[in-house]
């Protein structure tokens, strides 16, 4: 009886392998037709989520966006001759996400986010003759081109908008994990605040985690106990526990102004308060990253692709900036914010990104 | 004979009803099923490097389905196969990381931690279970939060300084093998395939040829008989944990030393402990039914991937399916009981 299960079994197994082969095989054939069909002249460009998901309302579906943008200015479909996108269900998936991009032939393949650092690396060194790009961190490599932000210059903007509009001279900034790459709006945010306002106090707090919405309001609600009015975030999902405790105050205390400054998107209709027309959200720091794909692309269209260059993103390439929603900033932060803008753009001055640079600035 | 079929077409039944409905639902959202299956296998065995990659997919199914099947024969729910996975996993990494070992000694040492972190955390349940009667799944799903946690703390404070991932094992202690690179075309199919058939075989082996596994069998079918025949419950009970979280830690030390090659710190759980439950399940917690119900499982997983790029199909539908076979699954086990019933009655 045991053999005769197993015979079946193993017949089972052959059956499957014999049927899924041939499959297999039909599908190679017609893959490498089509493949000899779709050798156009098309600059194909692609990218691969993190886990987060085309649709995270932050960095991914941004990059979505600014590829979907560039197709369309260079009349591209969504497809395999055209601009596509994988997501990753899990780590693992990265790499071979990544492959099957490379599979597929596309010109250009982004890996979204510093999580794929490692795969993209990897995969770079496997295949020499195709090019990759990396946001947020940088992989250095000949083929590989690194996108990187000043988030500094966006955070010094939300900073002096923030140092103007205090009435308590005390504003506070909560962090996701502490890293290079936090640290650089922490300190943009901070020398924004004291350019305007000397004589403000800017508390500095970090969650340690970037999921943890209960640390974000127990921080921010300790915060705003404090006497601090206005809360800049750089937390991700830590950064929601900001906003509830916000919206939460405000509800108790209509009367109250305190404020929340976004990050990453404009973040304003996480600030609104039920029932009424109120909104806490003061402004928002945009990273955009759709300016910056899109722009790479067109580089890389061109026959100018920045292999193992690391490219950054500033006010002057429109890379950050603030939301377009700004019903909460007066005029007078609106004014400060054009001239900082354009003293930043003509070099003038140079926003500290690390607290060295932090020091030897002179306020 | 008819009993032994019924194991393999109640299974076999549910995975062509799942199919069928999966495809049922890819036409009602307007999507062609057989372009969007015939892309799906095409990302399982398209060509060799789609080959290595469903390889390594199924590695870890069958290790954390081997886990739970384990536990099930003895009749414990071992819901905390994700955690033992996860501190297998690390304490893998950690062996790879820390030693300086020739390779024969360096691999076999790095895969035998994890192994033993493994087995260690799934004990804590069984030790409890055995002394106290307090339930598995309750401490074993606890535990698989604490071994989240206490991994991360450990990656960030101790492995590394305040980094998110340690550095790479040495290449004495990886699986990873230039020869399945090179006839794979760079996917990342490593030696683990190895170590899970050598698992296989031991789970076979142990319950249906030791003196030991009859034993944990007896005590999965009824525990107050095999006490009066003189077994030790207990002793049993804490057994089948251990080896349960043994084969659970080598399922994660494969994916630390195999496909990854370092630990990282994690946001959430990996799902492999939990898919090995449905593993288990399809599989009807037998040896073979394991690696077939890995293979079906790792070839959706990793076939899942290529729909949307051939064919727009998003590769939820893929889970979708999955969860499709396991309802029918265990709807079959409803069917047949009810089946038993009727006939009873109308005997």
């Amino acid at each position: 009886m045991k053999k005769r299960k197993l015979g079946l079994a193993l017949s089972l197994v052959l059956a499957a392998g014999t049927l899924l082969g041939a499959c297999g095989n039909s599908e190679n054939d017609d893959k490498e037709s089509s493949n000899g069909k779709d050798k156009k002249d098309n600059f194909t460009v692609a990218m691969v989520t993190d886990t987060g998901g085309v649709d995270d309302e932050s960095f991914n579906q941004s990059a979505w966006k600014g590829l979907q943008e560039f197709g369309k200015d260079n009349s591209l479909e969504k497809g395999k001759d055209g601009f596509n996108y994988l997501q990753s269900k899990s780590d693992a998936d990265y790499a071979k996400n990544l492959n099957t991009l490379v599979r597929e032939d596309y010109k250009l393949i982004y890996g979204i986010g510093f999580l794929l650092a490692e795969a993209v690396g990897e995969v770079a060194d496997q295949r020499p003759d195709s090019n990759f790009a990396i946001v947020d961190t940088v992989v250095d490599k000949k083929n590989v081109a690194s996108i990187n932000f000043k988030e500094q210059q966006g955070s010094f903007l939300v900073g002096v908008i923030a140092g103007l509009q205090t009435k308590t001279n005390k504003v506070g900034f909560i962090g996701g994990v502490e890293s290079e790459l936090i640290k650089k709006f922490e300190i943009g945010f901070k020398a924004g605040v004291l350019s305007v306002n000397p004589d403000a106090k800017v508390e500095v707090k970090y969650a340690g985690d970037f999921n943890k919405a209960d640390i974000g309001k127990s921080t921010a609600g300790s915060m705003y106990s404090s006497g601090i009015d206005i809360i800049y975030h750089a937390a991700g999902g830590t950064g929601k526990g900001v906003f509830t405790e916000a919206v939460e105050q405000k509800q108790k205390d209509p009367k109250r102004e305190i404020y929340v400054i976004g990050v990453d998107s404009d973040q304003a209709k996480l600030g609104a308060v039920p029932g009424t027309d109120d909104n806490i959200t003061l402004t928002s720091m945009l990273k955009r990253v759709d300016v910056a794909v899109k722009d790479l692309s067109e580089k890389a269209k061109e026959g100018q692709f920045p292999g193992g260059k690391v490219i950054e993103y500033g006010i002057e390439e429109n890379g950050v900036g603030i939301s377009e929603t700004k019903d909460n900033v007066t005029e007078e932060s609106l004014k400060a914010v054009e001239e900082w803008t354009e003293k930043i753009k003509s070099g003038e001055f140079v926003v500290p990104g690390t607290d060295e640079e932090f020091k030897k600035l002179d306020l | 004979m008819s009993k032994h079929l019924s194991k393999l077409t109640s299974p076999l039944i549910a995975v062509i009803l799942g199919l069928v409905v999966g495809a049922i639902i890819m036409l009602a959202s307007g999507y062609d099923p057989i372009a969007g299956y015939g892309s799906m296998i095409g990302g399982i065995v398209g060509d060799s490097y789609y080959v290595g990659e469903s390889v390594r997919t199924i590695i870890p199914y069958i290790l954390a389905g081997l886990a739970v099947a384990f536990a099930f024969r003895t009749g414990l729910f071992n819901i905390g196969v994700e955690g033992q996975l996860i501190v297998g996993w690390l304490a893998a990494v950690w062996v790879g990381i820390a030693f300086d070992l020739p390779r024969i000694i360096h691999l076999p040492l790095a895969i035998l931690a994890g192994a033993v972190a493994g087995a260690l955390w799934a004990f804590i349940p069984g030790y409890l279970k055995a002394k106290f009667r307090v339930h598995e799944v309750i401490v074993s799903i606890m535990l698989n939060y604490t071994a989240l946690h206490v991994t991360n703390y450990l990656i960030r404070n101790v492995l590394t300084d305040k980094l998110d991932k340690t550095e790479r094992i040495a290449d004495t202690a990886s699986l990873r093998s230039p020869f399945f690179e090179s006839i794979t075309d760079f996917s990342r199919m490593h030696w683990g395939i190895v170590v899970a058939i050598i698992c296989v075989i031991i789970m076979w082996f142990i319950l249906e040829r030791t003196k030991t596994g009859f034993e944990l069998k007896a005590v999965g079918f009824n525990q107050h008989a095999s006490e009066y025949a003189g077994m030790s419950v207990n002793k049993n009970i804490i057994l089948s944990m251990v080896i349960s979280g043994a084969f659970a830690g080598l399922a994660g030390a494969m994916e630390g030393l195999g496909t990854f090659g370092y630990a990282a710190v994690k946001g959430g759980f990996t799902g492999m402990g939990f898919d090995g439950i449905a593993v288990a399940l399809l599989g009807a917690n037998t040896a073979i039914g394991v690696v077939l119900a890995a293979l079906l499982f790792g070839g959706l997983k990793a076939g899942a991937l290529n729909m949307p790029l051939e064919t727009g199909i998003p590769s939820e539908i893929v889970d979708i399916v999955i969860a499709l076979i396991i309802f029918f699954v265990a709807s079959s086990y409803f069917i047949r009981w009810i089946a038993a019933r009727f006939k009873k009655g109308v005997k």
